[in-house]
C-alpha cells in the first residue's frame, strides 16, 4: 500500500482532475485516469519528499472561506484604488518577519499575500526569515504587518501544527 | 439579454486588448512587457469562454487551457531569464 | 431565465474585472504599482466568467472543465507575479515606494 500509493490524495485528485479534464466517466477512461493517479506519484515522489501534513482540517476550510471573501472584497478595493485619482496611493515595501519555518509554508503564505488586499510578495531573504512585501496603497507599515500575521499565517501555523 | 451581455464583454475584453498593447509598446522595461504579455494571455483565455458561451460551445475550452497553460510557461520562463540570465539550472 | 440572468450579470462583473487590471497595467506609475492590478484583478475577472461559462453548460449537464482552468490560473498567478517581482528587484527598477532598510539582500 504504501509503495504503490505513497500520496493517496494526490492520487484522487490527479484522477479527479483527469475525470474532469475529458468530461466523460466511461470505464477507459476511469482506468486512464486510475493509471495515471498510480504513475505521476511514483514518477515524482523525489521531490514530494519533504512536504508538511495537515493536522487541522477545520482551520484549513475556515483559512479557505476567509480567503475567498478577502480575495472578492481586495478586488473591489483595488478596483477603487486603480480607477481613482493616482496621487493618493501611498506605494510601500515593508518587510514581514515569518515565524513559519517550512518551505511549503511559506510558499502557501506568499502566494496568499500576492491573492489579497492590495499586496504582492517580491522577495525572500536568503535566511527565509523575512518576506519583502509590496503595497499599492499602505498608511500604516506597522498595522499592515500585524494584519497579515494574525489573518494568514496564524492559520497556516494551526494548519500545519508547526 | 445573454447576447447584449456577450457583446458587452467581447467589447470590454477588446479594450483590454489594446490597453495591454499600450503598454507593451511603452515598456519601459522588460520586466513591464512580460507582465503586459501575461495579461494578454488571461484576456486571451477570457476572450475563449465568452466565445464559448456565445457559440454554445465546448470547443472553445480546450483552446483556453491550452493558453492559459502556455501563458504561465512563457512567463516563468522569460522572468526568469531576466532575474537569472538562464532558463534552467 | 434565472440562468440566463445570473450568466449576464457574472458575465458584467467578469468584464469589469478584466478592464479594471488592463487600466492598472496601462496607468500605475511604476512597476510594482503596476503589478498589483493585472495580477489579481484579471484572475476574479476570469474566474467570474468561468463561473458563468459553468452556469451557462449546466443546462444540459454539469461540467468540470471550467473548473480546472480557475484552479489552475488561482495556483499560477502568483507564481508568476513573484517571479516577475524578483525580475525586477535584480533590474534595479526605478520605484516610488522606498526600500526598507531591515531587509537583508545578497550583494550581486
Amino acid at each position: 500500500m504504501k509503495r504503490w500509493l505513497p500520496f493517496p490524495l494526490l492520487s484522487a485528485v490527479l484522477a479527479a482532475g483527469w475525470l474532469a479534464l475529458v468530461g466523460e466517466a466511461s470505464i477507459a477512461h476511469l482506468l486512464l485516469g486510475g493509471l495515471l493517479a498510480l504513475a505521476i506519484p511514483l514518477v515524482a515522489a523525489p521531490f514530494l519528499d519533504h512536504l508538511q501534513h495537515v493536522v487541522a482540517p477545520g482551520a484549513a476550510v475556515r483559512l479557505l472561506f476567509l480567503l475567498i471573501r478577502d480575495i472578492v472584497l481586495a478586488n473591489i478595493a483595488v478596483a477603487r484604488l486603480v480607477l481613482g485619482p493616482e496621487a493618493r496611493l501611498r506605494p510601500a515595501f515593508v518587510s514581514v518577519p515569518l515565524a513559519l519555518s517550512h518551505p511549503q509554508s511559506i510558499a502557501l503564505l506568499a502566494s496568499i499575500i500576492t491573492m489579497t488586499p492590495g499586496t504582492v510578495s517580491a522577495d525572500l531573504a536568503p535566511d527565509r526569515r523575512t518576506l519583502l512585501v509590496h503595497a499599492l496603497d499602505c498608511a500604516d507599515p506597522a498595522r499592515l504587518v500585524a494584519d497579515i500575521k494574525r489573518r494568514y499565517e496564524q492559520p497556516l501555523l494551526e494548519i500545519f501544527g508547526c | 439579454m445573454l447576447a447584449s451581455a456577450t457583446n458587452i464583454a467581447l467589447g470590454a475584453i477588446g479594450l483590454a486588448f489594446v490597453l495591454c498593447l499600450l503598454r507593451l509598446a511603452r515598456g519601459p522595461s522588460a520586466a513591464d512587457r512580460i507582465l503586459a504579455l501575461d495579461t494578454l494571455y488571461i484576456n486571451a483565455v477570457a476572450l475563449l469562454i465568452v466565445l464559448g458561451i456565445r457559440m454554445a460551445s465546448t470547443f472553445y475550452f480546450e483552446a483556453a487551457l491550452l493558453i492559459a497553460l502556455m501563458g504561465f510557461v512563457a512567463t516563468v520562463a522569460l522572468a526568469r531569464y531576466l532575474a537569472h540570465g538562464n532558463v534552467m539550472d | 431565465m434565472i440562468i440566463e440572468i445570473a450568466v449576464s450579470a457574472l458575465l458584467m462583473v467578469g468584464s469589469f474585472f478584466m478592464l479594471v487590471g488592463a487600466i492598472g497595467l496601462a496607468r500605475l506609475p511604476d512597476f510594482f504599482m503596476r503589478l498589483h492590478a493585472p495580477t489579481k484583478a484579471t484572475t476574479l475577472g476570469v474566474g467570474s466568467m468561468l463561473l458563468a461559462s459553468m452556469l451557462y453548460s449546466l443546462q444540459d449537464g454539469p461540467s468540470l472543465h471550467e473548473l480546472l482552468i480557475v484552479l489552475f490560473l488561482f495556483l499560477t498567478a502568483p507564481v508568476s507575479a513573484h517571479l516577475l517581482a524578483q525580475a525586477a528587484l535584480k533590474l534595479k527598477l526605478r520605484s516610488r515606494a522606498p526600500m526598507p532598510g531591515d531587509f537583508p539582500r545578497l550583494p550581486d
